[in-house]
């Protein structure tokens, strides 16, 4: 049940000379579903890159399912952040979650039925079947940041990294990516980057307060004003972090602490 | 426009127009979508010296220009890619060196000097037979190679990011669409020339894809309104006896500021 699905140890990463992560350790266990918290530059993005294994730390070690990052590239699905694409690009979203089933296929071949199916069925999940032929033009950034999810999905991956998946998303739509994401926990190791501070306690099993450093909160601790406040350095809500009300089968993490 | 085909230069002058609009559509589009179009015109300039080398040494300047764009390619490539070099500084560096290498070799050449304007500028109407069969060989070419590579030429033009985690070799994929590129260029100099070829790579394809839903609907649409602007500026350059390479150019010019002018006045939703 605690098998560690990723393992941080004394990380430090420099982007052109500048200190993002200093000394960070963390674990990620089978079954969790870790939000990284923190004010922006902290390095959450950064971390997510280093465990996909598109940035190198400058020291300490990273291990992804037991191997470097970037080694186990089928089991990891990745949600970018959605503002960052091009909405003029001529694409569906059948073939942008298509994309997703790129590690599972070769080169020089097309996409098969089985690619098609698995496709089709991460946009149900997604609640995407009726948009499948849309360009993504077309779609509000809550719909494209479906199609998102639904491209890491398709690829069947145990574990799933999402950056701000609500960063660009109206209220509404937030409690539907969220209900996803609930969805999902089940059955996916999920790591999440949010500014979300309120709604995420009730979803969540651990909270992760990152700005160079890292502060870890487990299941049933308060995460204090005063804490919070020192991460942002500026005053934010206050975010009780308690056990969902009805208690799944979720692991209890067996408890990494860190300064 | 009958009586114009009783020439054989005209034949060939609309035979290289349709080739290379092939090149050109499909190239245009990845160039159009990736935001490359700088990269292509550094090539472009780049092949001029290889155009010096082919008279240098007395051979077809095409020939001479096949190896200059390539290197040019790589060279932009592998530049900005992994010697952290920013994109505009290595084509700046390419794009004038490859001028000045044309200008040298030009200059030891022994003899009058060649009639550079028609490749600078491009003349459609001397288009030899020759080179018509080397424009449909690289046409084959980069056809085959695309229909191959579709999907991960998608991968790398939509979320280049992505494609690099799924365990694509995006630097290698992206090099060799770069000597796609220049393999276009290749084709497009003979019809506009070294100056416009960046202007027949980008102007249809940005037409198209307002139009279109998906990449290949691009790159064909594309393709189409090249070959039109193709011929068009071809049957005005002879009823008005002008330039046949700038004709062409301008007609498409012509059609984007329109088509532009369209988008403005209509429902201001989607960004370009």
């Amino acid at each position: 049940m605690s098998e560690p699905v990723i393992v941080c140890d004394r990380l430090c990463v420099e982007l052109d000379g500048a200190p993002v992560l200093k000394g960070l350790s963390l674990s990620v266990h089978k079954g969790d579903f870790l939000a990284v918290l923190g004010p922006n530059g902290g390095g959450k993005t950064t971390l997510l890159k280093v465990m996909l294994g598109l940035v190198r730390p400058t020291s300490g070690t990273v291990t992804v399912f037991g191997g470097p990052p970037g080694a186990t590239t089928g089991r990891i699905g990745y949600v970018p952040q959605s503002l960052q694409f091009d909405r003029a690009f001529p694409i569906s979203v059948r073939e942008v979650v298509l994309m997703g089933r790129l590690s599972k296929s070769r080169l020089f071949r097309r996409y098969g039925r089985e690619d098609h199916r698995k496709a089709a069925s991460a946009m149900e999940t997604a609640g995407l079947t009726a948009l499948a032929n849309r360009r993504i033009g077309t779609l509000s950034g809550g719909e494209l940041q479906r199609v998102l999810i639904a491209r890491a999905l398709a690829g069947e991956p145990d574990l799933l990294l999402l950056d701000e998946p609500t960063a660009s998303v109206d209220p509404e739509m937030k409690t539907t990516i969220y209900d996803l994401l609930e969805r999902l926990k089940a059955n996916h190791t999920i790591v999440l980057v949010t500014h979300d501070t309120g709604t995420i306690a009730h979803h969540v099993s651990r909270i992760a307060c990152l700005n160079c450093t890292l502060d870890m909160h487990e299941e049933g601790s308060t995460l204090g004003r005063a804490s919070l406040e020192s991460l942002y350095g500026y005053p934010v809500d206050i975010v009780e972090h308690r056990a969902p009300s009805a208690p799944t089968a979720s692991s209890t993490p067996s408890g990494h602490r860190h300064a | 426009m009958p009586d114009l085909l009783h020439y054989e230069f005209m034949r060939n002058a609309l035979l290289a127009a349709m080739l290379s609009s092939i090149a050109c559509g499909i190239i245009g589009s990845y160039v159009v979508v990736r935001k490359i179009g700088f990269i292509s015109g550094g090539i472009a300039h780049t092949a001029f010296g290889g155009i010096g080398l082919g008279y240098y040494l007395g051979l077809n300047p095409l020939v001479g220009i096949i190896p200059f764009s390539l290197a040019a390619a790589i060279g932009i490539g592998l530049l900005t890619r992994k010697a952290r070099i920013s994109e505009d500084t290595a084509i700046g560096a390419f794009w004038a060196a490859g001028m000045s290498i044309g200008v040298i070799l030009i200059g030891l050449t022994p003899g009058y000097a060649p009639n550079l304007f028609s490749y600078l500028f491009g003349n459609i109407l001397t288009v030899p037979t020759s080179d018509l069969w080397l424009i449909t060989m690289l046409d084959l070419l980069i056809g085959l190679m695309v229909f191959a590579l579709n999907k991960e030429f998608l991968a790398i033009s939509f979320d280049e990011e992505y494609a690099r985690i799924s365990g694509l070799k995006t630097f290698v994929l992206d090099l060799f669409m770069l000597c796609l590129i220049a393999l276009t260029v290749v084709i497009m100099v003979r019809v506009v020339g070294i100056v416009m070829v960046i202007a027949l790579l980008t102007i249809p394809a940005a037409v198209a894809r307002s139009y279109s839903r998906s990449l290949p609907a691009m790159m064909a649409l594309a393709s189409l309104l090249s070959v039109a602007f193709s011929i068009a500026g071809l049957w005005l350059s002879w009823v008005f006896d002008l330039a046949s390479g700038a004709t062409i150019i301008l007609v498409a010019s012509v059609v984007f500021l329109f088509s532009a002018l369209m988008r403005l006045r209509g429902a201001p939703h989607s960004a370009c």
